[in-house]
């Protein structure tokens, strides 16, 4: 079980595994995710689904190594089974036929865009897709969302690739050129996140953000995910991940999700690995 | 037969100065004297009253019997007859409202130690390393699905396992125990014996798949296809906030999330254990039940200067076991009794520096038949703090609930049933039950 059957090295810090599930891949809806133990003493980490294939039974994850527990994960190889492996959790998004759609994936964020977008392609919506990276070198799934997206734009925060700048002035640029927008989902580090909603605020384009706040179980049962929408308390695992993001209190989820820097720091240290 | 002590025989325990600095067991259990001893208090009455108080009918008098003549073997054999977890809940039952309540005993001056000599014979049996199994009856041919392998869930399917029926087991977290593995401490419950039992019911045929959500995975609805009946021992594992200002500021948490943390993740072994904790040096928890008790002993534990429990009634309102209770102030937790939060304050980092709170009064009964606290109005004051927990209660998960369409469900979550317990087991179909071993 959790065998992983592929695995690609995307860049020198994001991995790809294909991992045979077939119970979860059976079931598992564009937006969900899962929660993984790598190793005997590890934590649980929540990672999107990035495809599945009902087929094959596999879920592919795509995850970036920021600290102990991810570099473990990245440690295992193909053959090797995932100790654990739950989903599928949180709820899916909403894949409706809404007209036109700007899909905005930043980082590794550009994994559960990739889903999200397909989804909302294969039932009619015209979608733009708009991805970008610090650099070249961290760009993923670039080919993947061209094959399948109507337009793609790309952005670098260098200028290594695409356009020089950030995903949410390319959203601008869309917008200042007078393109009808219906929806935008953004998903992706939540300064970003923030960025593109501050930019569909003003014209009141609903806008959807997938927020990644520090988990433990996944399912409802210790409030470690709490974020607040619209001036309430909600448990992102299994309210969200997905909220509208004209109501997401961004500032809180920053401030949650450097609880454990300093333990994060000492774990590295004794593993004498280097983390971000 | 000379007239019985009065008193329970006592069982030896950690020093608190030593045990507040460490996760072992606090109570060390009986020597076979100190169990014998004790199993002589008891008179076997003819209508023994304590088996009416235990909710799985445990022969109480038939297992001490054998105790007190030194036939351990014959003990365990007759407790296990009834109860899978004989270790477990020796430990965490509330007897002191169950069996214990109504031994005859206590009318004249404590009861006999139930709960001690049941896990007595438990560990006794562990240590000879020769687990007997019971007698298991012709296979029914018919499966049943349990969901959640806390307490209920797995005292269910050993009682089916023993019937002859095929039992899956499918529990949600990597671990099978539900609050025994992650809300229970290990000072108070050794996650060894939860093992252990979890081990023996898995010996009794019973299949157990961890990381199995029912309800996301396979709906109540789709395992039906499969089994022929399913019980729902899913727990109530939804935490509840005060809904006051501040309560997501960093350091604030809810107890499930403090002690899975600490107990399921193993928090306190970090960084041998990948999972962090923040140990905080002045932490307060808010609730007065056993898991806030749990909550302000693991402080202690985790290094806390000062660990503090804050609660809106008085002592005498408070819903835990007075054991628990005695053990936390033992162990040097302060108690701010009729104090209600009200705010939390935080520094620009927004980490939890401050609660504040009102001072309450006892008013009339309320229809808990406990007296209501209403708030002395201008008696604000703030305590300091780094960490602090909100141990008010929990509610059942929705999940079941909302993706089983023809379950009825009660005002708090609770799923509706329309028989009895004892019924259920009978009915063979859908039961619904929600801590087969009393709640809190
Ligand atoms: C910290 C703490 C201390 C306590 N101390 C005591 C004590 O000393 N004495 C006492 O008598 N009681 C005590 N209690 C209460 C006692 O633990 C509960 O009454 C008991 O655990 C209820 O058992 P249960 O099996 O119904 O639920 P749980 O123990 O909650 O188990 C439910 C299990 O179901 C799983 N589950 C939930 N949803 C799903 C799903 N959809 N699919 C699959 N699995 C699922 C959960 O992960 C969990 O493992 C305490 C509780 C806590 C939290
Ligand atoms: S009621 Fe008390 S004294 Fe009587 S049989 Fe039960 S344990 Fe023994
Ligand atoms: S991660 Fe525990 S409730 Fe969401």
């Amino acid at each position: 079980m959790n065998r992983i059957l592929r695995k690609e090295v995307l860049t020198s810090s994001i991995k790809l595994f294909e991992i045979e599930t077939p119970l979860i891949a059976a079931k598992v809806l564009p937006g969900q995710f899962v929660v993984t133990i790598a190793a005997d003493k590890g934590e649980r980490i929540p990672l999107t689904v990035a495809d599945a294939n009902k087929g094959k039974g596999t879920i592919t994850i795509i995850f970036q190594e920021v600290g102990k527990s991810t570099k473990l994960l990245g440690t295992l190889r193909e053959g090797d089974e995932i100790p654990v492996v739950v989903g599928p959790l949180g709820k899916p998004s909403e894949i409706e036929l809404f007209g036109t759609v700007v899909c905005i994936g930043g980082g590794v964020g550009i994994a559960p865009i990739y889903p999200i977008m397909k989804g909302l392609k294969s039932i009619g919506n015209k979608v733009i897709s708009i991805i970008g990276a610090r650099e070249k070198g961290l760009l993923i799934l670039e080919q993947e969302i061209r094959e399948q997206t109507d337009e793609l734009y790309v952005t670098t925060d260098d200028g290594s690739y695409g356009r020089k700048g950030f995903v949410s002035d390319e959203l601008k640029r869309l917008i200042g050129e007078g393109r009808k927008i219906d929806r935008v989902i953004a998903i992706g580090p939540s300064v970003m996140m923030k960025a593109v909603v501050e930019v569909t605020m003003p014209c009141n384009i609903k806008t959807i953000v997938s927020l990644n706040p520090i988990m433990v179980d996944g399912t409802g049962m210790c409030g470690a995910c709490r974020v607040e929408v619209g001036g309430e308390t909600r448990f992102a695992c299994v309210d969200g991940p997905e909220f509208d993001g004209h109501l997401v209190n961004f500032e809180l989820l920053s401030k949650r999700l450097s609880i454990y820097l300093k333990e994060e720091k000492e774990a590295c240290q004794k593993e004498a690995v280097s983390c971000k | 037969m000379a007239k019985p002590s009065l008193k329970k025989t006592i069982m030896r325990e950690q020093p608190h100065s030593e045990r507040i600095h460490n996760f072992n067991e606090v109570p060390y259990g009986y020597s076979d004297e100190e169990a014998i001893a004790e199993a002589n208090r008891c008179l076997q009455c003819k209508k023994p009253k304590c088996v009416e108080g235990c909710p799985v009918e445990i022969d109480i008098p038939g297992f001490i019997k054998e105790i007190a003549a030194n036939n351990f073997t014959n003990s365990i054999r007759s407790m296990k007859s009834k109860n899978a977890l004989p270790a477990i809940c020796g430990r965490v039952c509330p007897q002191e409202v169950q069996c214990e309540e109504l031994c005859t005993l206590k009318k004249m001056g404590e009861p006999v130690a139930i709960g001690r000599l049941e896990r007595f014979v438990a560990d006794w049996e562990a240590k000879t390393g020769k687990i007997e199994m019971p007698e298991i009856s012709p296979a029914t041919g018919k499966k049943v699905a349990v969901v959640g392998a806390g307490p209920a869930g797995l005292t269910v399917a050993a009682d089916l396992a023993l019937m002859g029926h095929k039992v899956t087991v499918f529990e949600a977290l990597h671990e099978a125990g539900g609050v025994l593995v992650y809300g229970i401490p290990e000072f108070r419950l050794p996650k060894s014996i939860v093992r252990r039992e979890v081990e023996y019911v898995q010996k009794l045929g019973v299949k157990l798949i961890t990381s199995y959500i029912v309800g996301k995975l396979q709906t109540v609805d789709e395992l039906l296809k499969e089994f022929g009946a399913i019980f729902i021992g899913t727990g109530a594992g939804l935490p509840w906030f005060m809904n006051i200002e501040g309560e997501n500021y960093n350091g604030v948490y809810s107890a499930n999330e403090y002690l899975t943390r600490s107990n399921l993740m193993k928090a306190y072994l970090f960084p041998e254990y990948d999972t962090p904790i923040v140990k905080g040096k002045n932490v307060a928890t808010i609730g007065g039940g056993n898991v806030a008790m749990d909550c302000a002993r693991t402080a202690l534990r985790l290094g806390a200067a000062k660990s503090m429990l804050i609660y809106r009634r008085s002592k005498t309102e408070m819903p835990a076991r007075i054991e628990e209770i005695e053990h936390a102030e033992a162990e040097g937790v302060e108690f701010y009794l009729l104090t209600l939060p009200i705010k939390y304050h935080a520094d620009a980092q927004s980490w939890v520096r401050e609660i504040e709170c009102l001072k309450m009064a006892l008013g009339e009964s309320d229809a808990s038949g406990r007296r209501k606290p209403v708030p002395i109005e201008g008696s604000n004051f703030r305590i300091p703090v780094d960490v602090a927990v909100v141990a008010i209660g929990n509610s059942p998960n929705p999940l079941i609930a909302a993706t089983t369409p023809d379950l009825k469900v009660g005002k708090h979550g609770n799923i509706e049933i329309d028989a009895k317990p004892q019924e259920r087991l009978l009915l063979y179909w859908r039961w619904a039950e929600e801590g087969l071993l009393l709640g809190q």
